[in-house]
């Protein structure tokens, strides 16, 4: 059994060490907002907070998030990342919507470290996070708007 | 199931209408969608079986039903919008629900061709028009009030000499039991609150906080998972299999093998069930299995392409459109040319993976959680394939992770259906996104073989459009001395009047899978049609706008776009020293859209400066949805035109995931500046698509303009021009 901090709630899972965070955070706990995109930490669609740092989950074996503070888009419910949602509902961000929880995960690690970035600042913390439907200019407006919020 | 704003429950539902009385519901008659007979469905057993589009609860409860799945494009907002706005209701105060291929809503319950709100605009505002005037006129008998003295405003009828009121719930019952009128009056188009305006989507707040249940999502008890290994080299076929080392993975139940059935191409997979998907992963991992690859690992690319070039050079084609005499008057003319394009297969890629739950029960019942395009013809086609009767058919359609064209091919419902009938538990299997980048379907390369002839004066006076593309549908036998209409679409239908014409098609089978993209053969045509006609305006030592604009004396859609482009990118004013721009359009099934691109040179590559973008719509249902989509295009077609693509080797495909198959990421994206016509009256035109087809020439043509470079293959490396 693998303890396990998700939202400031613990839950038990039975999981080997080496399954990946992804799948205990959305088959055996059942928070099904992160998504599973990928497996190998290139599209962003399952990025989760761990330890308040963005980590791609499909890529971070559940054994090494024992212990540790995991924060999912269900999650986000502080000041920045309430902005976040607010700006992405405001610009109306989201098309098929698969990627936008992972995109909401780095832009609120983004925003905590750097309250008002810059185009580059969002290119280099955005560029992790794929979208196929091509949102990335709202997603660009509305970090730019979250970050007026907050 | 999972708490889910967009599926359908269906039996807490009736439930709740049986006990608090008969309400108001209305829905379409008939199996077309232009069909438009509204039937009063209110006192039916089962009104939603009968395809009830508006549901009034006595209690005041307001459902729209939604027949177009949601792929991103916006129907969860637009399609109930259509109702909403003759209906008198504000979309925050719905329900809306998504529809499951029941037979009673038709056969347009698919989203694919941009053809949504083409499909629904009017019946759907005659559905909300005639629930309303039934209200009135229940409101006026209760009141004893001529209608004329009543008016709808939020869900509420309101008796304007007096102020009286009655909201919907109070009236559904009376309602319910008059006539359907039989010609609803529509609304002035002047007197919309919802539809013309950027309305905020309903299913955005659930795609920011996690809730919004994707396919990939749903759950139900006792649900297992899979993971299918298929054949890399295509075609082949199964041999055996050696499932001892998967059955002892932790959590392993069982090894399965299941048919991927995309149209014509069959192959059979080995499946491993698990309870867990990590443990299918890994169970499938150690599997052991012996393919026969029918000689088809000698299939590759570079050979492939070659052969295209062949065939082009040896083939005349067959005709697919022509006009005055051209072979004539090219071998005439003072002016020649003749350039020769290619363009890539690409995959679809939507970042959710294929994935389907499906639950095979007692007495020969099948029902189907999924993210698909095409719910109404999933009912139809699975129960005729299982010999399952319609009735014990049940798809929930869920929200899609992106389609693109990728989800109106249900090859992986067919595998998740035939493992849970093997294996008698509800089975979710879930591609990873080497199966999904490997797998196909992918969209073909089409070739193109262009000529053109001016006059001395520099006049288009000849044309020819040469394609040399598989088709489609995969047929290997295909009767050549016919032209295939999706294989060369739209290259007829561009309005530049040119005297003499001649599009021909030369078939070539290709041995993969293959499937519609998002705007389908227009994506790869507009590249050699409007960088071709670019060439020939260079030749003619005019612009690309002026000598386009020349080619249209007659007033068209065509015109309009290209005279909006040339107006909002202030097309004839200097571009600084390095800069160039480029234009392009294209008129297809789907619609018209057109791009101006500014580019700059840096060092070895090129930088997009600008992007312009003209919609041609006429009517517009929300403006912020339309930017959505050109914007959206934009970025696809970007990655189409300068990421590497799908190519084959030893029979496989090379790529396998993201990182060898790229999509353009945020900080490779310029800004899309989209301008929408809507000065075209009642006309109704797509949105999804028409964003796509002329970017990567209106690229071209200006990386062309900065550079001297003409660019005729794509992909090509953005950052190494040379």
């Amino acid at each position: 059994m693998i303890q396990l901090n998700i939202n400031n709630k613990v839950y038990e899972v039975d999981a080997s060490a080496d399954m990946p965070l992804l799948w205990a955070i959305r088959d055996l706990v059942g928070l099904t907002g992160t998504k599973f995109g990928c497996g190998i930490a290139q599209c962003g669609a399952c990025t989760v907070h761990v330890n308040g740092t963005p980590v791609r989950s499909c890529s971070f074996p559940v054994g090494a998030a024992a212990g540790k503070m995991i924060t999912t888009i269900e999650g986000v419910n502080e000041k920045i990342g309430e902005a976040v949602k607010k700006a992405w509902i405001e610009l109306q961000v989201p098309q098929c919507g698969y990627c936008q929880s992972g995109q909401i995960m780095s832009a609120t690690a983004l925003l905590k470290s750097k309250p008002h970035p810059t185009d580059a600042d969002i290119d280099a913390a955005m560029q992790g996070n794929l979208c196929r439907c091509g949102t990335y200019q709202r997603i660009r407006s509305a970090i730019h708007r979250a970050a007026e919020m907050i | 199931m999972t708490n889910n704003n967009s599926n359908i429950n269906r039996r807490n539902f009736i439930r709740l209408t049986g006990l608090t009385g008969t309400g108001l519901i209305l829905g379409l008659s008939g199996k077309a969608s232009n069909a438009t007979n509204i039937e009063n469905l209110s006192a039916a057993a089962d009104p939603f079986e009968l395809g009830a589009f508006i549901m009034i609860n006595p209690n005041g409860e307001i459902t729209l039903f939604n027949s177009k799945p949601e792929i991103g494009q916006g129907t969860f907002q637009s399609i109930p919008a259509l109702m909403a706005e003759e209906l008198e209701v504000s979309l925050d105060k719905v329900t809306i629900k998504q529809t499951g291929g029941e037979k009673k809503y038709g056969f347009m319950q698919f989203a694919g061709g941009s053809m949504s709100i083409r499909s629904e605009y009017h019946n759907l505002r005659k559905v909300g028009a005639a629930a309303k005037e039934m209200l009135l006129k229940a409101a006026s008998t209760q009141w004893n009030v001529p209608v004329s003295e009543c008016y709808a405003s939020e869900a509420t009828i309101i008796h304007r000499p007096t102020g009286k009121k009655l909201g919907y719930g109070e009236l559904a019952e009376a309602a319910s039991k008059l006539e359907v009128p039989k010609s609803p009056v529509l609304k002035d188009p002047k007197d919309f609150k919802i539809l013309g305006k950027p309305g905020a989507r309903p299913d955005i707040p659930l795609k920011v906080n996690g809730t919004a249940v994707f396919g990939i999502d749903a759950t139900v008890p006792g649900m297992v998972y899979a993971s299918i290994e298929r054949c890399p080299v295509f075609n082949s076929k199964l041999v055996s299999f050696d499932a001892t080392a998967a059955k002892k993975i932790k959590g392993v139940i069982a090894v399965e093998t299941c048919e991927r059935i995309h149209e014509v191409y069959k192959t059979t997979g080995v499946a491993v069930i698990a309870e867990t998907y990590w443990a299918a992963v890994q169970g499938r991992k150690a599997l052991i299995v012996t393919w026969d690859h029918q000689g088809n690992e000698t299939f590759n690319s570079k050979d492939f392409e070659q052969s295209l070039r062949d065939t082009a050079k040896k083939e005349t084609g067959a005709v697919a459109h022509q006009q005055g005499d051209f072979d004539k008057a090219f071998a005439n003319a003072a002016v020649k040319l003749e350039a020769f394009y290619e363009t890539p297969v690409v995959s679809h890629s939507p970042i959710e993976p294929m994935n389907c739950l499906a639950s095979f029960t007692e007495g020969n019942k099948l029902e189907i959680w999924t993210s698909t395009q095409v719910p109404g013809s999933l009912v139809t086609d699975f129960a005729k394939e299982y010999q399952i009767p319609v009735e014990n058919m049940k798809v929930h359609t869920l929200f899609n992770g992106g389609g693109f064209g990728r989800r109106l091919y249900p090859d992986y419902v067919h595998e998740a259906v035939q493992l849970t009938k093997k294996i008698g538990k509800p089975v979710k299997a879930i591609w990873t996104r080497e199966d999904d980048t490997q797998q196909g379907p992918f969209r073909p390369m089409t070739y193109s073989a262009m000529k053109g002839a001016l006059s001395p004066d520099g006049k288009a006076i000849a044309f020819q459009h040469k394609v040399i593309a598989p088709t489609l549908d995969m047929k290997k036998d295909y009767d050549k001395s016919k032209s295939d209409e999706t294989m060369t679409e739209g290259i007829s239908e561009q309005k530049y009047e040119i005297e003499h014409m001649k599009n021909v098609y030369v078939h070539h089978y290709m041995p993969v899978p293959l499937a519609a993209w998002r705007a389908v053969t227009s994506t790869t045509l507009a590249f050699s049609h409007e960088c071709f006609i670019d060439e020939m305006a260079y030749a003619a030592k005019k612009d690309g706008m002026a000598f386009r604009l020349g080619m249209l004396t007659k007033e068209s859609d065509t015109k309009n776009v290209l005279q909006k482009l040339k107006e909002v990118s202030s097309w004839d004013k200097p571009l600084p020293t390095g800069w160039g721009r480029g234009v392009a359009q294209y008129e297809f099934f789907a619609g018209q859209g057109g791009y101006v691109i500014e580019v700059s040179k840096k060092g070895l590559g090129i930088k997009i400066e600008k992007v312009y973008a003209v919609i041609d719509l006429g009517t517009v249902v929300n403006p912020d949805m339309v930017s959505a989509q050109v914007e959206g295009a934009a970025t696809m077609a970007l990655t189409a035109a300068i990421k590497n693509g799908i190519t084959f080797d030893k029979g496989k495909t090379v790529q396998s995931n993201y990182s060898t198959n790229p999509l353009v990421r945020i900080n490779e994206m310029p800004k899309v500046e989209v301008h929408i016509l809507t000065n075209g009256g009642d006309k109704i035109k797509g949105v999804g698509e028409p964003g796509l087809p002329p970017f990567a020439p209106a690229l071209c043509n200006a990386i062309f303009a900065a550079t001297g470079k003409r660019i005729r293959r794509l992909p090509f490396d953005i950052n190494k021009i040379v």
